[in-house]
């Protein structure tokens, strides 16, 4: 294994260093990330969290019109409760705060405990549960939050930097989510720093469908196929679950080890496919966004827009990330 | 609302998790049937040395097994419980000797609230939890050093498996850590209900953790980060579980440990 760290046990405090010296818009503080203007009186506050390993997200969204906060733990694990507390009391600015989590138990477990030890802020949470590869259903652990989170954080980041209360910003970010979905396909597995080696053999002539943001296999495995192919199942698995019509906001997410020119190239098919199902891909995001360390594959995110959520999209956004009209 | 569910666990599901047997209030010293049993430090049951040192025992199985768990994470999971479970466990044994506990309750709650605010993930609340919640049934407000009695720990640690139940919203054959802490749970109450001794209740405790982490084997994950695997999960064992076998397996050597010494 070589990965560019000092060791794996420093390696979330070394980057989060990094990330504070290479953003001064930013302020690190006992592994949570702020703006470094700190909170607004009477805006909401968003918070968001999650393992290491999947950057830009979160911290790489902190910034006006995004994340007040962001919250990383160790590679892969959900941070715990007193981080949570603390950048939730750092952003509040008297207007309350929301918590934007991923349906994973280890964080929606941490954040609640983070939400009900912090009864002097008010807090809301919006669960982000958008990845068709899983059966929401009494045999799961409900979907996973994957791609759908930077809509999310990105929609309701703008609403909240309009001034609105929580309860709109909630309300948005949920309606968000729910006309958002994800599908995911690995190349090949990823490394984590402290297990050294990838975290599942796959052969070369085959993918994994389905897979999530951890290294973790997914729901089956398949033969290889060229980017139109791969791109047609998860379009498939996509369109099956919530049919594609109206203006799409679409993201093409690389893994982390996926070269922007593929990207590119699945975006391609993705486009097609859509104007296919007579929708329209309105507005769009292909880059490495959501990412699982050094992965190689793609994920493909869709959110049936409205005229709302278009506008809060196109609003202004300046993060080490994403940054437009500002 | 954590806070209510852990008073819910205690009010009701500690008869669950116990059966019908289990020994009335906790901490009600030399009448329970082992009650007269002395395990560690001459009490008249567990002393907080014997805590202590079913915590250092578990770490250092846990340390020793780190790679082990987190092999059975790359199959199913994310491969970090290894990795996180060692840390977690590490911060707990430096919380015990930055400040050393006076009572069970004490150890019990010092090391869940170490692991709640120090591993992540989802088991750093589960397991945090459920010694908090052993923790908090041990409390009966007796004098420091006083012994519990092994009923009282029966009861307690039932307790601990219903917090873990109710946080993770698993039940029994969902491939979980519960499908090694509530058999181990059950083994301990039929053990005190059948006045043998404490040495055999720990180690049937022990035995039924083992076997309920090898019978996740052959189940299909409902619960946790293997679920997303649905029947892909089948012939893997749960390391969640593998990390509880692993830690009511640590009460067998912290007795040994202490009745020797």
């Amino acid at each position: 294994m070589k990965k560019l760290i000092n060791a794996a046990e420093s390696l979330v405090d070394d980057a989060l260093t990094g990330m504070a010296a290479a953003h001064p818009g930013l302020r690190v503080r006992d592994r949570v990330v702020l703006r470094a203007e700190g909170p607004r009186p009477g805006k909401v506050g968003l918070v968001s969290g999650g393992g290491s390993g999947h950057e830009p997200l979160h911290a790489g969204f902190v910034g006006y019109g995004m994340l007040d906060a962001a919250c990383p733990g160790e590679v892969f694990t959900s941070p715990v409760p007193d981080q949570v507390m603390e950048a939730t009391r750092a952003v509040d600015g008297g207007a309350g705060v929301l918590h934007v989590v991923k349906n994973y138990t280890g964080d929606v477990l941490n954040f609640e405990m983070a939400a009900e030890l912090c009864d002097d802020v008010t807090v809301a949470s919006v669960l982000v549960e958008d990845d068709v590869a899983v059966q929401d259903s009494l045999y799961t652990a409900g979907r996973r939050g994957t791609g759908a989170t930077v809509f999310v954080e990105k929609i309701a980041g703008a609403l909240a930097e309009e001034g609105a209360p929580l309860a709109e910003v909630a309300r948005v970010a949920e309606e968000t989510g729910r006309r958002s979905r994800s599908f995911g396909i690995a190349l090949t597995s990823c490394t984590t720093p402290a297990a050294g080696r990838p975290t599942f053999d796959l052969p070369a002539g085959e993918v994994e469908l389905g897979i999530g943001i951890h290294g973790e296999p997914g729901r089956t495995r398949a033969p290889f196929a060229p980017a139109r192919e791969l791109a047609a199942v998860a379009m498939d698995a996509i369109h099956g679950d919530l049919p594609l019509e109206g203006d799409l906001l679409v993201m093409v997410n690389g893994m982390g080890g996926t070269p922007l020119l593929e990207l590119y190239v699945v975006f391609a098919e993705v486009e097609a496919y859509a104007r296919g199902k007579g929708a329209r891909v309105a507005r769009s995001l292909v880059g490495n966004y959501v990412t699982s360390l050094d992965m190689q594959g793609f994920s493909v995110t869709v959110c049936r827009l409205d005229d709302e959520l278009t506008r809060l999209w196109d609003a202004p956004v300046e993060t080490p990330a994403l940054r437009w009209g500002r | 609302m954590m806070n209510a569910a852990s008073d819910d666990a205690m009010g009701t599901g500690a008869d669950d998790a116990m059966g019908a047997g289990a020994d009335g209030p906790m901490g009600s010293g030399a009448d329970g049937p082992m009650g007269a049993e002395t395990v560690a430090g001459g009490g008249g049951g567990l002393d907080t040395a014997f805590f202590v040192a079913w915590l250092e025992e578990a770490a250092g199985e846990i340390a020793r097994q780190r790679d082990r768990l987190t092999e059975l994470d790359a199959a199913i999971g994310d491969a970090d419980h290894g990795t996180n479970l060692d840390r977690g466990f590490s911060e707990v044994l430096r919380a015990l000797r930055e400040t050393p506990p006076a009572s069970p309750a004490q150890a019990l709650m010092a090391a869940g609230a170490t692991l709640i605010r120090r591993v992540g993930g989802a088991s750093g609340p589960l397991y945090g939890s459920a010694f908090r919640q052993m923790g908090k049934a041990l409390d009966s407000g007796e004098a420091p050093g006083t012994a519990v009695t092994p009923a009282a720990f029966a009861e307690a640690f039932g307790a601990g498996v219903v917090a873990v139940e109710r946080l993770g919203k698993a039940a029994a054959g969902d491939k979980t850590m519960i499908d090694a802490l509530a058999p181990a749970a059950r083994a301990l109450a039929q053990t005190v209900r059948d006045g043998l001794g404490t040495g055999e209740a720990l180690a049937r405790a022990a035995r039924a953790a083992a076997d309920g982490a090898r019978a996740t084997v052959p189940m299909t994950a409902r619960r946790g980060r293997a679920s997303y695997l649905g029947e892909r999960s089948v012939g893997h064992e749960d390391p969640g579980a593998a990390s509880s076998a692993l830690i009511v397996a640590a009460l067998t050597t912290a007795a040994s440990r202490t009745a020797a010494g």
